[in-house]
């Protein structure tokens, strides 16, 4: 049998006799066991089973692979636990040992039951339908049919032969020894072997995926870059502000196009004012100069990356870059930059941190929030009540001292560390913060020189601030050369699955009995190789069709004798 | 009144009927019941023993089918062949179709098109698809196993499962109207997307061959228990049962649901993957949304290796068809409100 052993399908086991019970089984003994153990069904079930409820952790426990800022939170949230859970690698569940032992196991079972099959489906492939049960009255559909009178017994059973090829059948004759005074013609049939192949198709392109996902994607790379609008990025690792490459990555393989942020624009919602203010389109528009070719421009939106230079570019966020300029006392320019704020509400509040090392007499940083149109609340305190530049307001909280880039540890550029810092505005300082619109400048605190919130668009206008401010857009990039080899998988796990769902596999014998009397009984019987509902009713009408067949055939002879 | 209110207005309409079909439906079990004891009173006991014959011991499809069909005199055509035929015939008591049954059935059809009809209202008044947020996939969801079952009757007698049906599309649609409605808005960009009109549809659609699957296997436990009870001459307290097919009968229509289900749920899974790619960049992450799906489709594929497992098939098979139920349902509506992920869209 080409199933695994305990397949409802499979002859029943026999009596548990056999040598596995008995003691001294010797090395390579317990290696058959332990791989029948492995390839049989049951295991393949327990497996599956296991590894349904395997995944169920990594969804309740956020994972550094797709939430790493959920996973610090959780260790601030949960310091006794956190660490447990690291231990058995809750938080890396999907990459974990445990998940890995469990789906290597199950596809290693899978291959190890797909083999044997696929050796036995191609035997079957060649093989010739079995031999016509001595009995078929206890047989699915079984049918009985006096044959017209006339009928030639080997004819009817040739007939019978070409209406089931024509269904699709193969077909073997048979001639029975005469038994008990009655000569027996039969032909034997079967069909569906497309069924066993779509399940062989779905297995394999199963391990496909597992294989192209496991080693393929070891040559890909993904990368994230912030852009203001106007910055250019040139696709090289040191423009990366994040970059993961693959195990079996080079940079060589990047090719250095050029890619320019020429515009960000958002669509609002102005018509339905219970969602007044949703933004319904980001749009980034940009520029692409590869090595040697014509500058092309292009666009990419959410759900529409763009494919350039063996990359695709995805865009996955964005928000306001205020430009800001920091002179010294005497009206030098220590800093000047638009810095990427980040959202954090749909009014697009922002958060940002700008930094100034050097030039003035002490070191500088700044914590700011932007509102695209500010509004106050009852107790004073600053919201945006909209999130496009309707009444842009920029806000600063300024500390000075040691911003603490010296110590070697990497910083993020969107965080403050002021633990060695002074704060000099707001909070309990009794210096109120530092409030600008687009163009105004302010006295630093302690006569540390002056900020300026640069206008982006200064020639509109007065009231009009819609281009006061630039936009940044973050994009991912990446290149994964297996795509399209998963795609293709999963494409052929669908075909076969189908297939082996949907063909049925069946057998269908039809009999010719020669009676002493010189009557002609014909049977017709079916088996059903798995699951199929229809074999009765095929069975039927392949009676049905071939009584028609052998009445129009003994027609056309005169008829001898009338019934 | 806009389109929307009138969307609201006819949402509500159609669960008021559903409820008068739903007492229908469970007038019609009760009547089961009672024409069951008279059977059962008028036949005295030793009818009762003679009852499992035939059908207690069947498992498999071959056996199944073949039961009636050894009366090899029978003129063809009349051969008990066709899978509703069987559903009538190997009831331990037979049972016509009752008044209250017709109703119900009737009844169902007619909330279904006002249900339909709530649902194109608000497709419109959105302008798009009506399923971006948890009361719209609620509503289309509940529409489309309706649907299944509807078109699944004119197949294959189900009428008995009308109660279950109507009755958790009405829970369903309670929680939806009460506790996920949100008004009429634009997409965002994210959602954005050809594949969301295919890979929610598919994934809904899926559902509800899924929810009919899960009924039937429910019914399949509840059978076999019966059908053990009886050969053992123990009490049977839902008599219904009695008027429903064998537990086997069951089995094979809940595994032919399922392996539909299963299939439009591999798809559900592909789409999704291929819009992952084109929305996020990753076909693949782990997201919790992502996570619960596999787990879904891995169940069922337990189920149906179930079905081919010497040992596993019959209520243990039922039982994961009913684990695997619950996941779709627990994904939908624990997953989307409480879990935290990029598929953030249930609007509330
Ligand atoms: C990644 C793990 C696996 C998955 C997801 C899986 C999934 C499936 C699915 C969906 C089917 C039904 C569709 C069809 O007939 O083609 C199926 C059938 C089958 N699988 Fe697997 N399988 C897995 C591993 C295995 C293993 C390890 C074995 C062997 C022990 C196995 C043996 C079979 C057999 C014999 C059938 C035919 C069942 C029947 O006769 O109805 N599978 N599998």
């Amino acid at each position: 049998m080409s199933r695994p052993s305990d397949h409802y399908d499979s002859p029943a086991p026999a009596p548990a006799s056999d040598d596995v019970t008995q003691p001294r089984l010797g090395l390579i003994g317990w290696l058959r066991w332990f791989w029948r153990q492995l390839t049989n069904m049951r295991t393949a079930l327990f497996l599956l089973l296991l590894l349904a409820i395997a995944a169920v952790p990594g969804s309740l426990v956020p994972q550094r692979s797709s939430d790493p800022n959920g996973v610090t939170q959780y260790f601030a949230d949960n310091p006794d636990l956190a660490p447990v859970l690291d231990k058995i690698q809750a938080f890396d569940v999907y990459s974990s040992a445990w998940f890995s032992a469990i789906y290597l196991l199950l596809f290693i079972s899978l291959i190890g039951c797909v083999i044997p099959r696929t050796k036995h489906h191609f035997q079957a492939l060649r093989a010739q339908p079995p031999r016509t049960p001595a009995r078929l009255v206890r047989l699915a559909g079984f049918t009985e049919r006096t044959a017209p009178a006339g009928t030639d017994a080997a004819a009817a059973v040739d007939s019978a032969r070409s209406l089931l090829k024509k269904s699709g059948y193969r077909v073997a004759l048979f001639d029975s020894a005469p038994r008990g005074g009655s000569r027996e013609f039969s032909a034997s049939a079967e069909r569906g072997y497309l069924r066993e192949t779509g399940n062989l198709v779905f297995h394999f392109a199963l391990v496909g995926i597992l294989i192209t996902v496991g080693f393929g994607s070891g040559f890909g790379f993904s990368g994230q870059r912030v852009l203001v609008e106007g910055q250019t990025f040139v696709n090289t690792l040191l423009a990366y502000d994040s970059f993961s490459p693959g195990r079996f990555f080079t940079d060589s393989s990047l090719e250095p196009y050029k890619l320019t942020l020429d515009d960000f624009s958002v669509t609002y919602e102005t018509q339905n004012l219970k969602a007044y203010g949703q933004a319904i389109d980001y749009s980034a528009a940009v520029s692409v100069t590869r090595r040697g070719e014509a500058l092309q421009t292009g666009v990419v939106k959410v759900n529409a990356p763009m494919r350039t230079g063996g990359t695709d570019v995805y865009l996955l966020g964005n928000g306001y870059a205020p430009s800001i300029t920091v002179k010294d006392p005497n009206g030098v320019v220590v800093f000047t930059d638009a810095v990427p704020f980040l959202p954090q509400d749909a009014n697009l509040t922002s958060l940002g941190v700008i930094k100034v090392p050097d030039g003035l007499s002490e070191q500088l940083g700044m914590i700011g929030f932007f509102y695209p149109t500010q509004a106050a609340s009852s107790t004073g305190a600053f919201y945006s009540s909209y999130p496009d530049l309707e009444y842009p307001m920029l806000t600063l909280n300024i500390y000075s001292g040691d911003l603490g880039l010296n110590a070697g540890v990497p910083t993020s550029v969107y965080s403050l560390n002021t633990d060695k810092m002074t704060r000099l505005t707001g909070g309990k300082t009794g210096v109120k913060s530092l409030e600008l619109k687009p163009g105004e400048t302010q006295q630093l605190p302690n006569g540390l020189g002056s900020v300026t919130f640069n206008d982006a668009h200064p020639g509109a206008a007065a009231n009009d601030f819609s281009g006061s401010v630039l936009r940044f857009a973050s994009f991912d990039i990446h290149h994964d050369p297996t795509q399209v080899w998963v795609l293709s998988f999963a494409v052929l796990a669908l075909l076969g699955l189908l297939t082996s769902l949907f063909v049925p596999r069946r057998r269908v014998w039809v009999k010719a009995i020669e009676h002493d009397d010189g009557t002609l009984t014909l049977e017709y019987a079916g088996l059903a190789r798995g699951e199929d509902p229809a074999l009765e009713a095929a069975v039927t009408d392949i009676a049905d069709r071939h009584g028609r067949l052998l009445v129009s055939s003994t027609s056309a002879v005169p008829a001898t004798e009338q019934n | 009144m806009n389109l929307n209110e009138l969307s609201i207005l006819s949402l509500y309409s159609a669960m008021a009927v559903y409820a008068l079909a739903f007492i229908s439906f469970a007038f019609d079990l009760a009547k089961r019941s009672a024409a069951v004891k008279t059977a059962d009173e008028a036949a005295g006991l030793a009818a009762l023993s003679a009852v499992p014959v035939g059908v207690g011991a069947v498992n498999g499809m071959q056996t199944a089918g073949s039961t009636g069909n050894l009366d090899s005199g029978k003129p063809a055509g009349t051969i008990v062949n066709r899978i509703s035929a069987r559903i009538a015939n190997d009831a331990a008591t037979p049972y016509g179709r009752s008044k209250s049954l017709r109703i119900g059935v009737s009844l169902t059809v007619l909330a279904w098109a006002i249900h339909l009809m709530a649902d194109v209202l608000r497709g419109f008044a959105a302008g798009r698809v009506p399923w971006a947020n948890m009361y719209e996939f609620a509503m289309t969801g509940t529409l489309l196993i309706v649907t299944v079952f509807l078109i699944v009757l004119t197949r294959a007698d189900l009428r008995f499962l009308g109660t279950f049906v109507t009755g958790m599309v009405l829970v369903l649609l309670g929680i939806a109207a009460l506790r996920f409605y949100v008004e009429v808005a634009p997409l965002p960009p994210a959602l954005q997307s050809a594949w969301l009109v295919i890979h929610v549809f598919v994934a809904s659609l899926g559902t509800g061959f899924f929810a009919l699957g899960f009924a039937l296997s429910v019914v399949q436990l509840l059978q076999f228990r019966r059908e053990a009870l009886v050969a053992t001459a123990g009490r049977v307290r839902l008599r219904f049962l009695a008027t429903l097919p064998s537990a086997a009968t069951l089995e094979n229509l809940a595994y032919r649901v399922h392996i539909i289900g299963f299939i439009l749920w591999t798809f559900t899974l592909m789409a999704g993957s291929i819009w992952a790619e084109k929305a996020w960049g990753r076909y693949w992450g782990w997201d919790t949304k992502e996570v619960w799906t596999f787990i879904i489709w891995t169940i069922y594929a337990g189920y149906i290796h179930a079905r081919a497992t010497r040992g596993w098939r019959g209520s243990r098979s039922a039982w994961l068809a009913i684990v695997g139920f619950s996941a779709v349902m627990f994904n939908f509506g624990v997953v989307n409100v409480f879990f935290k992920g990029l598929h953030a869209y249930s609007g509330l």
